[in-house]
């Protein structure tokens, strides 16, 4: 891997973010670099989930929530007043924890982010299709099937169908929540090379609860503990010398 | 016999006692009205008009007036009932509004009908006489628009609440609008409970005697427009009955009452099925 510095692509500072009267995360200032992976590893509830559902500002769904602090993407604060949500969310994907294809068919589940933006050409809706299933390393497996419904597809088909969804809106960031918290281990390898693959043009944030996978798949990791952020680092060095006693005590499988 | 299972004997024949006592009454009535009534039946009787008050000819008024009031009235209620579901499912949160909203559907739903027909009555059929025509199938929707509204609502608030969030989260995470989620994820995955809810309020209306005796008029003509008077065959039924005493014509009506409720539910599985394996 290449160590060239990428400049930075999404930069928090100071985040903190509650549900109602319970604070969640505490003061997170983290910045994630373009066209890298970053890891956000922690014990359940540790806040990595709702960290990263603040960045796509998914949270704003849940009732009586506050965000303190400050998200920049691009060097825009995407909690300002004059930020489109929408827009925001086409910019940011999000590939969830289970599978969450639309009852429809293969090609429908793909074409609905274009065609809620307004494409109505057929040949159009196809290219888009079929590049985005080609991204998600699907194509070949369904070409030859693109009405049948997407839930008939296998638990790993269907989330490489999701991620197929996601790049169909073409955005720079994709979340990932525990993308293969769901999967078999030759299904999770699948989404793991393709998330090798998406690196180049794209920079992902994934959750995940499996250090090894932390560590195949990731440039830098953070280490969450009760909402706030312990460690940041390159991936290798936070794995192999951890500057934090916690962090090593939840590596080497200590707690957690 | 251990006690135990005395005990058990006695729970299972008492059990079993109470279902048998359900299901005989149930085919003791359909027996006798469908014995009685079938061979009423004819084309003559479903094609004509009645003569003499409905103690003779056919019902053919009560049959096209069932049609429009249900016709008349899901037509209105649909859209409202299955609006306000939308709104208060997909974009009202969890507070003292929604709470309110939801108290006054409930108590609505449990008010008898003869209250709604006095409403009706002194409401559509009176006091907005020059618009609704007084006595008429348009009075009579529109009172039955508010009968059926708190079914179509809770009904169709239960579908949406079925909608898992899940893919309420992957529409909107693609930079989608609420409403385009709601059209093209939402809507038509509660489709199918939606669409059992309105069935269910057209078993209502058509079932529906005491609201529709004061707010229809009971015309045997036949009805041209909305505006003009009508009866629906549960309200000829009674109407016959009492005013006749020609039990014959309204086990007649009664029996295509049946037959007519029969088929809108089977019509209703059907689709339902249909319409739950394409979506899942």
């Amino acid at each position: 891997m290449d160590k060239q510095i990428n400049k930075t692509k999404i930069a928090v500072n100071q985040l903190s973010f509650f549900y109602g009267e319970k604070q969640a995360l505490h003061e997170i200032s983290i910045d994630i670099p373009e066209r890298e992976v970053f890891a956000l590893i922690g014990p359940s509830g540790c806040g990595k989930s709702t960290f990263l559902r603040t960045l796509n500002r998914l949270n704003d769904l849940i009732h009586k929530t506050k965000v303190i602090g400050t998200i920049e993407i691009d060097g825009q604060d995407i909690y300002n007043s004059d930020i489109d949500v929408v827009q925001l969310r086409t910019a940011v994907g999000m590939v969830f924890q289970k599978p969450n294809p639309f009852p429809s068919s293969i090609f429908d589940n793909v074409a609905y982010g274009p065609r809620a933006h307004g494409i109505k050409d057929k040949k159009e809706l196809n290219k888009i299709v079929e590049k985005s299933l080609r991204q998600a390393a699907l194509w070949d497996e369904v070409k030859d099937r693109l009405n049948e419904p997407g839930t008939s597809l296998s638990g790993g088909q269907q989330q490489r169908l999701c991620i197929a969804r996601v790049m169909a809106v073409e955005p720079g960031i994709i979340l990932m929540d525990e993308p293969t918290s769901a999967l078999d281990p030759l299904a999770t390898t699948k989404i793991e090379d393709l998330i090798n693959e998406l690196r180049k043009n794209y920079t992902i944030v994934i959750v995940t609860h499996n250090m090894e996978q932390a560590a195949r798949v990731s440039d830098k990791t953070a280490f969450f503990l009760d909402g706030e952020v312990v460690e940041v680092g390159p991936t290798d060095e936070l794995f192999t010398n951890p500057e934090k006693q916690e962090t090593e005590d939840y590596i080497t499988g200590k707690f957690g | 016999m251990s006690k135990v299972k005395r005990n058990q004997w006695i729970a299972f024949g008492l059990l079993s006692l109470a279902t048998a006592f359900t299901i005989v009454i149930l085919l003791a009535i359909l027996f006798y009205v469908m014995s009685q009534g079938l061979e009423m039946i004819s084309w003559e009787f479903l094609t004509e008009n009645p003569r003499n008050m409905g103690a003779e000819g056919g019902i053919y008024p009560a049959i096209l007036g069932t049609i429009y009031l249900v016709g008349m009235t899901l037509l209105i209620a649909t859209p409202i009932g299955v609006g306000t579901a939308i709104y208060l499912n997909e974009y009202t949160r969890e507070g003292p509004f929604k709470r309110t909203i939801r108290f006054t559907t409930e108590a609505l739903a449990g008010i008898p009908s003869i209250v709604f027909g006095l409403f009706g009555f002194v409401f559509f059929v009176i006091l907005l006489e020059p618009y609704t025509g007084g006595w008429s199938i348009l009075s009579g929707s529109l009172t039955g628009v508010i009968m059926i509204l708190p079914v179509i609502i809770r009904a169709s608030e239960e579908a949406l609440r079925n909608v898992p969030n899940a893919l309420r989260e992957g529409s909107l995470a693609l930079g989608t609008t609420r409403w385009y989620t709601i059209k093209k994820t939402v809507l038509p995955v509660a489709f199918p409970g939606i669409l059992s809810s309105i069935i269910l309020s057209i078993g209502r209306v058509v079932g529906e005697t005491a609201a529709f005796l004061l707010t229809l008029g009971g015309s045997l003509l036949l009805p041209r427009t909305i505006f003009d008077g009508s009866r629906t065959l549960s309200l000829h039924l009674y109407m016959v009955a009492m005013e006749t005493g020609n039990m014959d014509m309204a086990l007649g009506t009664g029996a295509v009452l049946i037959i007519l409720v029969l088929i809108i539910n089977f019509t209703a599985g059907f689709l339902f099925k249909r319409l739950v394996k394409r979506f899942s």
